[in-house]
């Protein structure tokens, strides 16, 4: 009990556990690390390139909304981003690591693509649409139910087999660009059926991509609804939690692995029906453009919310479209935009530290209470 | 309960952001249009400012404009946009900033620029090695491009001066005297530019062959760089490239092999081993373009320029890496080439598979079966950039060697 003994067991800076947080404290801070970001990315800009932040700051919302076009491209982007998010949400809830999004998004288009091809001059376009429109969420499942299978029949490594995945379809795409490029030899598919229109999605008046984001919205409401109030919900977060209470409580892990892999699988197929078919009428390998990875990035800062999904890649695509607004406006690189991406990303995922957590220095007895109670209440969550 | 709070506010926060955002937005559309008379000028590259190939239509753009007393409010310049859907919307936002007119840079943007040309027919767009003008039959829809083969056959002869000086050195046999060539893509634009630089360098060193290997991209630094080192290794004694990267140059810096390189000077990077550069300067066609526009004249369908309208030039020679006489000798094949004398593809100088070229189809309007459509070699040589601004040469002619055609 003598104060020597005591100092020298109790490091300096301790990090505890919080209980839940007050939701609006926790917007608090979720608001002052934006507060935050945007100093830190005023004060790089200044010292860096000598402009004036906030003319910056406005081009990057400009470049965003700043007309009626430019906010159905962002409409466009997000939807995306929101659809590849949305796919993820059910596999990382049930902590599957689907890190395959890009492939399943690729391969998709691939199969979209290849109907267009193929059957463009054969069937009409509904049946055409149809046709891919199954085709793609079909192989989209099949691309990511395959580690699926694996991992739930000997619990192979997911993280590394969905990744391998990717490498699969970005080889094979990139095998039939050969295939179908014009001219021979460019790499280049070009835009298909561009004087037929064949296998086209439609545009919903004279907007466009209106159809492409009424279709992810759609998407992302049945999710939040499948996780949250049906029993498969249940049952993914159950598995999640523990798999050996889930099999306790006579849930088929195995069976349910699969089938929210199919479902992950399938979201992300149809997401490349929709680049195909809905806006780019071409297929690159290049066309999920890394946006598979940047879905695990959303889906974690929404912690798994489809709504909350909404919001986080709204923000990324707003930072993404406002990147090359300025790299136009003021001839800056766009690696700069990216610099203050990456700003605002580490702040937002900064809060979310402190917000779950408590620094305690040395001599605070709040934090044993803490650490008592985060104790009583069980492990992470 | 708690979720339904945080939906509803989710859901208010959205709303309200959209809501600011799009009032800023409506009010941030109307600042630009500061000079609505003037008419706007737009410009679309597939990357930036690092790659050489960009750079040197950055530099044409930039240039044209300041000639034209173009200010810099009046130009944009859109940098790595993606040959897909993205290529259209920037094109489409260049016409909602007031653009009257708006160039694009990189093949693949071609099907979009049309979809834009399509979309919006009181803008004119110009688009950069594209091959599908002149079937489109669009009135606002343009091709164009250099006849930068020529370029290509003088920075060979710079290539060849180099081999023979090696030779000479008894640094290599007469046999050893092999080039290695890093292509991006096997089709016509890529087959033009590797034969007419082949064919520079054997007008001037006669044992000369070449291999050309294939990286599947405009640019991968990586397979650049491994590729040229693939060369090195496979006994190339000089190199160059066509792919836009600075993979291939600063491969060859290292390894101290001798370098023509392309789109621009690499002279900074490779001060011991850049010799010569041919390029096309697209500030004569922007300037060109513009001013017709400007003016409401029509801009020719397919528009080729050339060593006299200086669309096609070469660097300044590196003294310290070329053979000696390089620029005189450079300067009399120039004179030749312009005064018609010496025809690069002079089809005596060509055999395909031992028998001479006297007659080949090309495939001059685009369709997706490669049908060959138009007979290009006539009065001795072929016809290359005549029928169309893009290149159509794509014959596989005797002593060069492909290698990885398939990626």
């Amino acid at each position: 009990m003598s104060k020597a003994s005591k100092s020298s067991k109790e490091p300096l800076i301790h990090i505890t556990k919080r209980k839940t947080m007050a939701w609006q404290k926790a917007w608090l801070i979720r608001i002052a690390s934006i507060v935050a970001a945007l100093i830190v990315c005023a004060i790089v800009t200044t010292s860096a390139t000598g402009l004036d932040p906030f003319s910056v700051f406005s081009k990057i919302l400009e470049g965003a909304f700043g007309s009626e076009r430019k906010i159905w491209i962002l409409g466009k982007e997000t939807a995306v981003l929101l659809c590849i998010s949305v796919a993820m949400a059910p596999a990382f809830r049930m902590k599957f690591w689907n890190l395959g999004g890009e492939g399943q998004v690729l391969i998709g288009a691939w199969m979209t693509a290849a109907c267009m091809i193929y059957l463009g001059d054969k069937v009409p376009t509904p049946i055409l649409i149809l046709i891919s429109l199954i085709g793609a969420t079909a192989i989209g499942a099949v691309w990511a139910g395959i580690p699926a299978f694996f991992k739930a029949r000997w619990n192979t490594n997911e993280t590394l087999f969905t990744l391998m995945m990717n490498y699969v379809a970005i080889q094979l795409v990139a095998y039939y660009i050969i295939i179908w490029e014009s001219p021979k030899g460019s790499g280049k598919v070009g835009i298909i059926n561009q004087a037929t229109n064949a296998g086209w999605l439609p545009s919903i008046g004279s907007y466009q991509y209106l159809l492409n984001i009424l279709v992810v919205a759609a998407v992302t409401v049945l999710m939040y609804i499948y996780l949250q109030y049906s029993k498969h919900g249940y049952e993914i977060a159950v598995v999640g939690e523990s798999q050996s209470t889930a099999r306790y409580v006579g849930i088929k892990v195995d069976r349910v692995i699969i089938r929210t892999l199919l479902l992950s699988g399938g979201i992300c197929g149809l997401c490349g029906f929709l680049m195909v078919a809905g806006t780019d009428h071409t297929i690159t390998t290049t066309l999920a453009g890394g946006r598979g990875f940047l879905g695990v990035l959303v889906a974690w800062l929404a912690q798994f919310n489809p709504l909350a999904m909404v919001l986080v890649s709204l923000l990324l695509c707003v930072l993404s479209r406002g990147a090359g607004e300025i790299s136009t406006a003021f001839g800056l690189n766009q690696s700069f935009g990216d610099i203050l991406t990456g700003i605002i990303l580490f702040f937002i995922i900064g809060s979310e530290f402190f917000i779950n957590y408590r620094i305690n220095f040395r001599g605070s007895t709040k934090a044993v209470k803490d650490a008592k109670n985060a104790g009583k209440e069980g492990g992470l969550h | 309960m708690k979720k339904l709070v945080v939906l509803v506010l989710s859901l208010a926060m959205v709303f309200t952001c959209v809501g600011i955002l799009t009032a800023c937005g409506g009010s941030g559309g109307s600042e630009e249009g500061s000079d609505d008379s003037a008419m706007k000028v737009g410009f679309i590259c597939l990357h930036d400012e690092n790659s050489t190939y960009d750079l040197n239509f950055i530099n044409g753009a930039k240039e044209a404009c300041e000639n034209l007393g173009i200010s810099e409010e009046n130009y944009m310049i859109k940098t790595n946009i993606p040959e897909g859907q993205e290529c259209y919307d920037a094109a489409a936002e260049l016409v909602d900033a007031g653009c009257g007119i708006i160039f694009a840079d990189s093949f693949g943007h071609e099907d979009y620029m049309i979809q834009a040309a399509k979309d919006f027919p009181d803008v004119q767009f110009c688009h950069s090695t594209g091959t599908k003008a002149h079937t489109e039959g669009l009135d606002n829809y343009h091709n164009a491009f250099a006849s930068i083969y020529e370029g290509r056959y003088l920075a060979g002869v710079a290539a060849g001066l180099k081999l023979n000086e090696m030779i000479d050195n008894g640094d290599i046999t007469p046999e050893e005297a092999k080039i290695g060539y890093v292509g991006a893509f096997t089709y016509a634009e890529v087959i033009s530019g590797y034969t007419s630089f082949f064919l520079g360098a054997r007008s001037i060193c006669e044992s000369a062959t070449m291999e050309v290997t294939f990286t599947g991209s405009w640019y991968d630094d990586t397979a650049e760089k491994e590729g040229a080192n693939k060369l090195i290794g496979d006994g190339c004694v000089l190199i160059s490239q066509h792919a836009d990267s600075m993979g291939a140059p600063t491969a060859c810096e290292k390894a101290g092999v001798p370098d023509v390189s392309y789109n621009g000077s690499t002279v900074d990077a490779c001060p011991n081993t850049f010799i010569v550069s041919s390029r096309i300067n697209w500030a004569p066609y922007y300037e060109y373009a513009i001013a017709a526009a400007q003016n409401g004249e029509a801009i020719d369908t397919d528009w080729t320029g050339n060593l006299e309208t200086g669309s096609v030039v070469l660097t300044e020679v590196n003294e310290k890496a070329a053979a000696k006489g390089t620029q005189e000798k450079i300067d009399e094949v120039k004179a030749q080439l312009e005064a018609g004398e010496v025809h690069v593809f002079d089809a005596s100088a060509i055999t395909v598979k031992g028998k001479p070229l006297d007659s080949y189809e090309a495939d001059v309007d685009t369709d997706p079966d490669y049908t060959p459509d138009t007979e290009a070699v006539a009065d001795g040589y072929f016809h290359e950039s005549e029928f169309r601004s893009a290149p159509y040469f794509d014959v596989q002619i005797d002593g060069i060697e492909l290698l990885d055609t398939s990626f």
